[in-house]
């Protein structure tokens, strides 16, 4: 399957109850697989190509809003339309599944695969000081299973988790190993995991709002102290990573996505070379795994981070190194993705005889 | 009268009207003799007597009315600028047995959340929209709004609202009655006791026809925004009678239920 | 001969004073009171025994400040 298609179906596997999207390359199969499969007949599931990406956010806001599992999918200039619903969704506390299938920037950019949007992603990229739960496949297979944990994080944070992935995952095909569906919540089951939505106020019960707004800036204030105290104790539970050859490793690639499965093969080369290479991958890029790359530092003689972007990631892994070792960035931009020979000749050039 | 003691009069078997329940004993917020309450209480009014408190999601976007949930006692949602439409849209098609309105104003809906409340009624969706019309910015200060009168003074239209400058007031509501997905569009007012009668029925039909599962009813409330337009609330619903009825004339502009 | 007597009871620390229903009552029977109310509006008052309890007032009140109650006497 493409990675667009098996998140899709993955995401109607999940139970999710509404899809709302607006076309934009890398990413329509997404729509047009749920189009094609009728998930209303199969699952009862909505889907809606909505007037605009501003649009699909906030329907996203009101289905969440109601407890319901519900997601959007688009590339880089509609997750840029999308910014303010998801401020207002941060804001809110509310559990939804973003799927950003990333392509090069800025302004209108390119169609092709780029990982650009890393900052916008993981460091607010609307309004106000918020997190994103954010998990970054590498494969079909985590494009599939990062739309069942991303309902699960969301729902257990009430928390907006976006999937960053690109635009080569998004159109590679892959074999892919499926979830059974599981079936979608029922009212009354939404009303007991979900108390707090707005499902209509019964009289056993005060009346839910839904709404980022306070006034009284002592309540704002508040509000943004138990935000706060949420995102660390989602750095605590949720970080994740993957480390290929670091046991031994002198010299390490940091790299997410796409860029990881060429640094893989980076890796292969280098040790063909004699060179003790490994790779740590991070699967979730909020929360950071700063402190698997803090304690890779006191052992490794150079890290080089590979992002097909200017450097973005490389900001966060100078700050779980500080100065102890050499971290470089390399990385393509405008949609070209580099090539593992070129990550290994930058290892050489930039760290190990720099 | 004069046999008669007020303690006589005052009793509950006596009651004829107070407040409904469905409002908060909360101070509204609005300003003396603003509509919006009037509006309030007679959306809740509605609720009230159709029993569907337990059904109902209101939508209030930003504007004046940014804290209807502070006075409506239902399960309320409070949208960004423009777009509750949007979300009305996905809460009426994830929960189709629910009742939902939006709540907005000429701001909302016919400036920033233009496109939102064409495609809503476009596609038909089963939803109320109750549309506040004070041809006014009220919440940021009285800046000129979409449906400002010709030559009429805003804050940011001081000399008045030149049309080659600034533009032509836009009639949303005739504009949403061409849609096939609107079902019932009527323009409204909430000035005496007889227009809140007639807006109350029209609010009730708007929300019967949810059950009809045929498309958006469409209200609009002209209403008065005294302090933007600098006068006492007597004075404004006069101003509105003489200059904002014949441009937005009251009436039903399309009734499509059968 | 049947006849209908009213009173009106207004919750008067929640009166903004906007006078909307003043021209509202055709029995003149409220006027706004020389005396201010915790907030500093001059809220509105019953100033003569003419009510009918024909609820216009309660009706135009934008506050919802207003009950009202109507009796039947003989």
């Amino acid at each position: 399957m493409k990675g667009n298609e098996a998140f899709a179906e993955a995401a109607i596997r999940a139970g999710a109850d509404g899809y709302f999207g607006y076309p934009i390359t890398p990413q329509s199969e997404v729509m047009e697989y749920l189009m094609a499969e009728k998930p209303h007949e199969r699952t009862g599931m909505v889907v809606l190509q909505a007037e605009s990406e501003v649009a699909a956010i906030n329907m996203v806001y009101g289905g969440a809003a109601c407890g319901k599992r519900v997601l959007t999918s688009s590339s880089s200039p509609g997750i840029s339309l999308k910014q303010e619903g998801i401020s207002y969704i941060a804001g809110a506390e509310l559990p939804c599944l973003i799927l950003n299938v990333v392509r090069g920037g800025p302004g209108l950019g390119t169609i092709q695969p780029s990982q650009s949007d890393y900052f916008q992603s993981t460091k607010g990229g609307g309004h106000g000081d918020y997190r994103m739960i954010v998990l970054a496949p590498s494969s079909v297979q985590e494009m599939a299973d990062f739309a069942g944990l991303g309902f699960e994080l969301a729902f257990k944070y009430r928390n907006p988790v976006m999937v960053l992935s690109d635009g080569a995952i998004g159109q590679m095909m892959e074999k892919v190993e499926l979830e059974e569906q599981r079936p979608r919540f029922t009212e009354e089951e939404i009303i007991k995991n979900t108390p707090w939505a707005t499902t209509g106020k019964t009289k056993n019960r005060e009346r839910n709002i839904i709404t980022s707004l306070n006034l009284d800036s002592a309540k704002q204030e508040q509000h943004n102290i138990d935000l706060q105290k949420k995102y660390k104790l989602i750095q605590e539970k949720e970080t994740r990573f993957e480390l290929i050859n670091c046991e031994d490793a002198e010299y390490l690639i940091v790299a997410y996505g796409t860029s990881a499965r060429l640094s893989q093969k980076a890796v292969d080369l280098l040790r063909n070379q004699g060179i003790k290479a490994g790779l740590l991958r991070p699967i979730t890029l909020f929360p950071f795994p700063t402190e698997a790359i803090s304690k890779l530092a006191d052992r490794v003689k150079g890290i080089l981070t590979v992002e097909m972007s200017a450097g973005q990631m490389v900001e966060d892994v100078k700050l779980a190194v500080g100065c102890r070792v050499k971290v470089e960035h390399f990385g393509r931009m405008g949609g070209i993705i580099p090539s593992p020979t070129e990550v290994v000749e930058a290892m050489h050039k930039k760290i190990i005889g720099g | 009268m004069a046999n008669i003691t007020k303690e006589e009069i005052r009793k509950p078997e006596n009651l004829v009207y107070k407040k409904t329940d469905l409002l908060t004993d909360k101070a509204l917020s609005y300003c003396p003799g603003c509509g919006h309450g009037t509006t309030h209480r007679i959306i809740m009014e509605v609720l009230e007597e159709m029993d569907i408190q337990d059904k109902t999601i209101g939508i209030a976007p930003v504007g004046c009315s940014v804290l209807a949930y502070d006075f409506m006692n239902i399960d309320m949602q409070q949208a960004a600028h423009g777009r509750a439409p949007a979300l009305a849209t996905a809460i009426k098609r994830l929960m189709p047995e629910k009742f939902v309105f939006t709540y907005q104003g000429d701001g909302d809906l016919a400036a920033i959340g233009t496109a939102e409340t064409i495609h809503a009624c476009n596609r038909g969706e089963n939803i109320v929209i109750i549309f506040i019309n004070n041809g006014i910015y009220g919440m940021t200060g009285g800046q000129m709004a979409p449906t400002t009168l010709p030559g009429m003074k805003s804050s940011t239209s001081p000399y008045g609202r030149d049309t080659h400058l600034m533009g032509n007031p836009l009639k949303m509501t005739e504009l949403v009655a061409q849609l096939p997905g609107t079902i019932y569009v009527t323009r409204q007012s909430v000035h005496t006791p007889s227009n809140v009668r007639k807006t109350k029925k029209a609010i009730r039909k708007a929300f019967e026809n949810q059950k009809l599962n045929k498309g958006v009813s469409f209200v609009e409330v002209v209403s008065n925004c005294n302090s933007g337009w600098k006068m006492t609330p007597v004075q404004s619903n006069k101003w509105m009678e003489e200059n904002m009825f014949p441009f937005y004339p009251l009436g039903d502009i399309k009734v499509n239920t059968d | 001969m049947a006849k209908v007597v009213g009173d009106i009871v207004i919750d008067i620390e929640k009166c903004k004073g906007c006078g909307v229903c003043i021209p509202a009552c055709p029995q003149d029977v409220i006027s706004l009171s020389k005396n201010v109310n915790g907030k500093g509006y001059n809220y509105a008052e019953p100033v003569n025994d003419d009510c009918t309890g024909c609820m216009n007032c309660a009706i135009v009140c934008p506050d919802g400040v207003i009950t009202v109650y109507r009796k039947k006497i003989e």
